[in-house]
């Protein structure tokens, strides 16, 4: 700005300029409102939709009653297998990609040099793995897991039946590990590079080894994140159904399953069943939608109590640690 | 960068003393022709000197002279970068501390260290302090107990934390939790305590109280202590190193190197010409 316009116009010119940019902040705000509100409402329009359409479907019954094998008459069928098989396989999943998830991300951070091809090539594929089409994973899981290794381990134990080597909760259970796995090393990753560099030196100047510096330290201060890690990973896998296809999930079972060797019924398997599968549409769809309410209600519980011990665990670290 | 003003440098109650105070060895730790590499990059170049036992010794320099490169050869801390090199030796009461034989783990119990920044662990007051006698096996409750108060009164935080030992030691303040990893680092009793700048984040009531305690705590402990602050190596130290570019340019008793420097390089750093 030369000095002359300062001195003739300097009030104009700064109106004006301030004018323009409000112009083009309030522009900026009304788009990334609307962007938001657009969100809402398809999220709105879903919700409603599915209560409205599923509420009368829903009772105490529904969701405590197993099943006849004709599962599409509304005042007889239930959903409790599948609750209680969703569940379960969230669980074991979870049981399994946490250690494994956590432990490479501490490899991958603590100990792997940082700049070596190998670390790279490491990076990499965690990477890859998580833009794999997640029905790769069942094949992936009916290939290596029920045909590879259920086999061997049957002719091993000498099974006098196939045990191992046929679709269950373990193996449904491992296919979504590894398929939630990328989530759980990069999140788990990212907390362990937030700890500052000064809290691992001051516990080996103290003559701490490395590994009781990760376990005593490191570990503790990266929980929440480790945490959030599974939450990430609970929410991806409770409502998958292409990688438990071939693994696991069943049409139809008489029963609970008692064993994770037992194959199981699945929340959202069955309500692709039941929208495929129906003689008479018209008449299942209130079981349908009350199976998505069921569905969404189970997924919105699971990740509301991984989200409360999270933060349970961020408080006892803020008091005391 | 430092107090540009030029006011007579106040030699303090440390040095005031000639020869400087020692009641152990003169020789506790030995340098002999020290050089280290990061990379290609040369930061050491041939060190040779000697810091005498239960003595305060101050490195000063200019950033980037390689005294905290230096510091952290004394417990090895430079082997946590991958790409360091060192030639040269370093002995700690005559033994090699980089000898193939020699337990980094133990070097570092007996070689403490505080540093610039002040890191407590997010855990209790009682639990920063115990961290190091924990690991070195000590589960009894009292026994514990008894090394947590003795070494916050030696810091002498004891009366201010004494009430609040179970609550996060992160709730303090600055100075409290540079003193607070002052008593975590002397809780395993090291026979050398290593600071690198422990004031330099602080104000200067906070720098003062450090200063008391470094003096007091000469009597157990050998102290190195790197600093920017030319009046507080003046104040606390007895020996004073002046490192310039990777070089030792003068080592003496600090009062000879700040009243009576026989390099003209050291002469200009302590009266603020440079640096």
């Amino acid at each position: 700005m030369t000095g002359a316009r300062v001195m003739n116009g300097q009030a104009v010119t700064r109106h004006f300029r301030a004018e323009r940019r409000d112009v083009g902040s309030h522009f900026f705000a009304a788009l990334t409102g609307l962007s938001t509100l657009f969100i809402l409402c398809i999220l709105a329009v879903i919700l409603i939709n599915i209560t409205w359409n599923g509420w009368q479907g829903l009772s105490w019954r529904f969701i405590t009653t197993i099943p006849k094998k004709d599962f599409f008459d509304i005042s007889t069928t239930g959903v409790l297998p599948m609750i209680v098989g969703t569940t379960i396989r969230v669980f074991v999943m979870t049981f399994f990609v946490l250690p494994v998830g956590v432990i490479t991300a501490i490899y991958l951070t603590e100990y792997a040099p940082v700049r070596s091809p190998v670390t790279r090539i490491i990076r990499g594929a965690v990477n890859n793995l998580a833009g794999v089409p997640s029905i790769v994973f069942g094949l992936f899981g009916l290939g290596f897991f029920i045909n590879f290794i259920g086999h061997h381990m049957d002719t091993i134990l000498r099974s006098p039946e196939p045990t191992w080597s046929h679709p269950s909760i373990l193996w449904a259970s491992l296919t979504l590990a590894v398929m939630t796995l990328p989530v759980v090393i990069v999140a788990t990753e990212e907390s362990l590079r937030a700890i500052p560099m000064g809290l691992r030196e001051a516990s080996l100047a103290l003559g701490a080894t490395k590994l009781e510096t990760i376990i005593k330290v490191v570990l503790p201060q990266a929980l929440p994140g480790i945490m959030t890690g599974g939450i990430l990973a609970v929410s991806r896998a409770a409502g998958e159904v292409a990688p438990i296809l071939f693994t696991g999930v069943a049409y139809y079972m008489a029963d609970l399953p008692k064993r994770l060797t037992d194959q199981f019924m699945d929340l959202g398997y069955h309500v692709f069943v039941l929208s495929t599968q129906s003689p008479n549409i018209e008449q299942t769809r209130p079981i349908l939608y009350a199976t998505v309410i069921v569905l969404l209600a189970l997924t919105f519980a699971l990740n509301v109590t991984a989200v409360l011990i999270r933060a349970r665990v961020r408080k006892r670290l803020r008091a005391l640690g | 960068m430092h107090d540009t003003t030029l006011k007579p440098l106040e030699v303090g109650r440390a040095a005031s003393a000639e020869p400087p105070p020692s009641t152990g060895k003169v020789n506790f730790i030995e340098v002999q022709n020290l050089s280290l590499w990061y990379g290609e990059a040369q930061a050491l170049k041939d060190i040779s000197f000697d810091i005498g036992e239960r003595v305060v010794t101050a490195f000063i320099g200019p950033s980037g002279c390689g005294k905290s490169t230096l510091l952290r050869c004394f417990n090895r801390m430079n082997d946590l970068i991958d790409s360091v090199r060192i030639s040269g030796t370093v002995k700690i009461g005559g033994h090699d501390i980089n000898a193939p034989e020699v337990d980094v783990i133990e070097l570092r119990k007996r070689v403490g260290m505080v540093f610039q920044k002040s890191n407590p662990f997010p855990k209790s007051v009682y639990d920063n302090v115990a961290y190091g006698p924990r690991l070195l096996g000590i589960r009894n409750r009292s026994e514990l107990s008894a090394i947590v108060e003795e070494s916050l009164r030696k810091a002498a935080l004891w009366d201010e934390v004494k009430d609040r030992l179970h609550e996060s030691g992160l709730g303090l303040s600055g100075g409290q939790q540079q003193r607070l990893c002052i008593a975590r680092a002397i809780a395993v009793e090291p026979e050398i305590l290593l600071m690198d700048e422990p004031a330099s984040a602080l104000d200067p009531l906070a720098t003062s109280r450090i200063e008391d305690l470094i003096l007091e705590l000469k009597r157990d402990y050998t102290i190195v202590i790197v600093t920017h602050n030319m009046q507080q190596a003046a104040r606390i130290s007895d020996y004073t190193a002046f490192f310039y570019l990777g070089e030792l340019i003068e080592y003496g008793p600090t009062r000879k190197i700040f009243t009576n420097p026989s390099r003209k390089q050291t002469e200009d750093y302590v009266t603020g010409r440079f640096g």
